[in-house]
């Protein structure tokens, strides 16, 4: 049985296949359930009780959506370029599940395990642009288009600042691979995870990633105030639900990513207890967490204000942190910590 | 065949495809959307070959970054499609010529490689060896870093020459100081008055 299953074609296919569920099908589930603690949260901070209908505590609501959204009936506007209209939320979903082919969950439980897998990550989110202006061009109508262009840009601006940081998590590991970046991050607990070293690129990161991912308060894109719902106005039923399971899903990525690339993935934060994919699950559900907060608390930002804090702000500041890491790798600066590969991390 | 034979004409198709119709499309849009595809199988191509840090790049660089402005451009752009079609037919030798030009360039040049004794043409290193990525890094910022620092020199020059043309100076518009309007002070500002009715200020 083993044989066939890492011998054969066939074999290895379906092993692949097998993984590939095992990653999918999870993630939707939760992904249900996040969306509903995602409501819940932003009520309790509202003063009100959010979905509490169906199911106890109002645990079944997202299920309850998902068949609403499925049972709907599609409209397709007037004079929308129809192939384009449909590939558009498509490539969204399919975009945000590929990335997750290279996400470490424990030593060793990892689908993809590529030496470029961080390049991987950032080559398929820099993708996830063509989603929303797909979507907002065939639309054929104003509000989507508009809400598609400013999507363009203010993911491209974005993009710039979180390569960079992550430059600076690469130069310090001396590797590309996840499971390296994670590894070198061993030792001493949460005290000699990436936090530490390059604790200011943390928030900037976790900033870039709201925007990055079309959150609020950088949900300009979908401004209802401004532009209706933005690239999604003419969506319905489920090309709608797969551009928010999309969204979902690529938040959920990034809070993957926050994780691995500074808090150590799957390692436990004191010495003494064991490691494994319960603290992954833990930290992701932490940031989600503080990307709901956000969501709830924080007004959405001007346009001006967003570009300028992309491009004036934190392009130097993350460019300036680039070769401050590297001078600090290069000569050893801080007992090696910028360094890890130099210390055997 | 093999899985990476098969995998090899999905992609070489899908390039070949990709540029066929970024030829033939009526719509501009479309046009990019199949550039894009090719853009996608070459970068299959190059992780067959083994050269991932170059897919990722090809990747980010162009499907990211280059093609997104193609599209931000083209969607923008008011085009007249029965212009454009007119056109075709009136360049069409001159475009044929070019590609033919280039195609026997191309063969002269692979024709014509002869590496040196002792060497192998690889598209990566040999397995086993230092990984793609770093390799390419060795070459690039060790053994011909002064090459590529002026290759940069030259780049930075065009960036800002790009800058000073396009840059224009109005004085006749308003601009937001932010950091001015961060320090404003709510006391200073602002007045607190009591007015009596019937009065005004």
């Amino acid at each position: 049985m083993y044989e066939f299953f890492t011998t054969t074609n066939l074999g290895i296919a379906l092993l692949i296949l097998g993984q590939v569920l095992l990653i999918v099908v999870p993630l939707l589930v939760a992904l249900a359930f996040l969306l509903w603690a995602d409501r819940k949260v932003w009520a309790a901070v509202q003063l009100r009780k959010g979905p509490n209908v169906v199911g106890a505590f109002g645990l079944l609501q997202s299920f309850a959506d998902f068949i609403k959204y499925v049972l709907k009936e599609i409209v397709v506007p007037a004079g929308a370029d129809k192939f384009v209209f449909f590939l558009a939320p498509m490539t969204s979903l399919v975009l945000a599940l590929v990335a997750w082919a290279v996400i470490p969950f424990n030593d060793g439980w990892v689908v993809a395990d590529i030496n470029v897998a961080i390049l991987f990550i950032f080559a398929v989110s820099s993708l996830e642009v063509y989603g929303v202006i797909m979507g907002g061009w065939a639309s054929n109508s104003k509000y989507p288009f508009l809400g598609s262009l400013r999507s363009a840009a203010q993911m491209i601006s974005y993009e710039v600042s979180i390569g960079l940081i992550i430059i600076g998590v690469i130069l310090s590991t001396g590797s590309m691979n996840l499971t390296a970046i994670v590894h070198a991050q061993e030792g001493a607990g949460l005290f000699s995870w990436y936090w530490i070293p390059h604790f200011p690129m943390v928030i900037l990161f976790i900033i870039s990633a709201h925007a990055e991912t079309n959150r609020p308060p950088f949900d300009l894109p979908e401004a209802e105030s401004e532009l209706v719902a933005g690239y999604q106005v003419e969506y319905s039923s489920t090309p709608f639900l797969l551009y928010m399971i999309g969204e979902y899903v690529a938040i959920t990525l990034m809070t993957a990513l926050i994780s691995i690339l500074f808090f150590g993935g799957w390692l436990s934060p004191i010495p003494g207890l064991p490691d494994g994919i319960l603290w992954l699950f833990l930290k992701m559900a932490f940031f989600w967490f503080v990307f709901m907060m956000t969501k709830s608390v924080v007004p959405r930002y001007r346009y001006d204000q967003l570009m300028r804090i992309g491009w004036k702000v934190f392009l130097p500041l993350s460019l300036a942190w680039v070769v401050l890491v590297a001078f600090f790798a290069q000569y050893g600066a801080f007992w090696g910590t910028y360094a890890r590969w130099t210390t055997g991390g | 065949m093999s899985v990476a034979g098969v995998v090899f004409y999905i992609f070489a198709l899908t390039v070949l495809a990709g540029g066929v119709f970024t030829v033939v499309s009526r719509n501009p849009v479309h046009s990019v959307l199949w550039l894009i595809t090719a853009f996608i199988g070459a970068t299959g191509l190059f992780v067959l070959m083994g050269a991932e840090f170059l897919a990722m790049l090809l990747m980010i660089v162009y499907v990211g970054a280059v093609a997104v402005l193609f599209l931000f451009v083209v969607m923008m752009l008011d085009i007249d499609f029965a212009e454009l079609k007119a056109g075709m037919a009136k360049y069409l030798p001159i475009a044929l010529l070019i590609g033919v030009i280039l195609l026997i360039e191309l063969a002269m040049i692979f024709g014509t490689w002869v590496a040196a004794d002792g060497v192998t043409l690889l598209a990566r290193p040999e397995a086993g060896e230092i990984a793609n990525t770093e390799a390419l890094g060795r070459v690039v910022y060790t053994e011909y870093l002064l090459l590529f620092q002026l290759a940069g020199l030259v780049l930075l020059v065009a960036m800002i020459g790009a800058i000073v043309l396009t840059m224009r100076h109005r004085k006749d518009i308003k601009r937001q100081n932010v950091v001015m309007q961060m320090q404003r002070d709510p006391k200073a500002a602002i007045k607190l008055v009591d007015v009596k009715p019937g009065q005004g200020l």
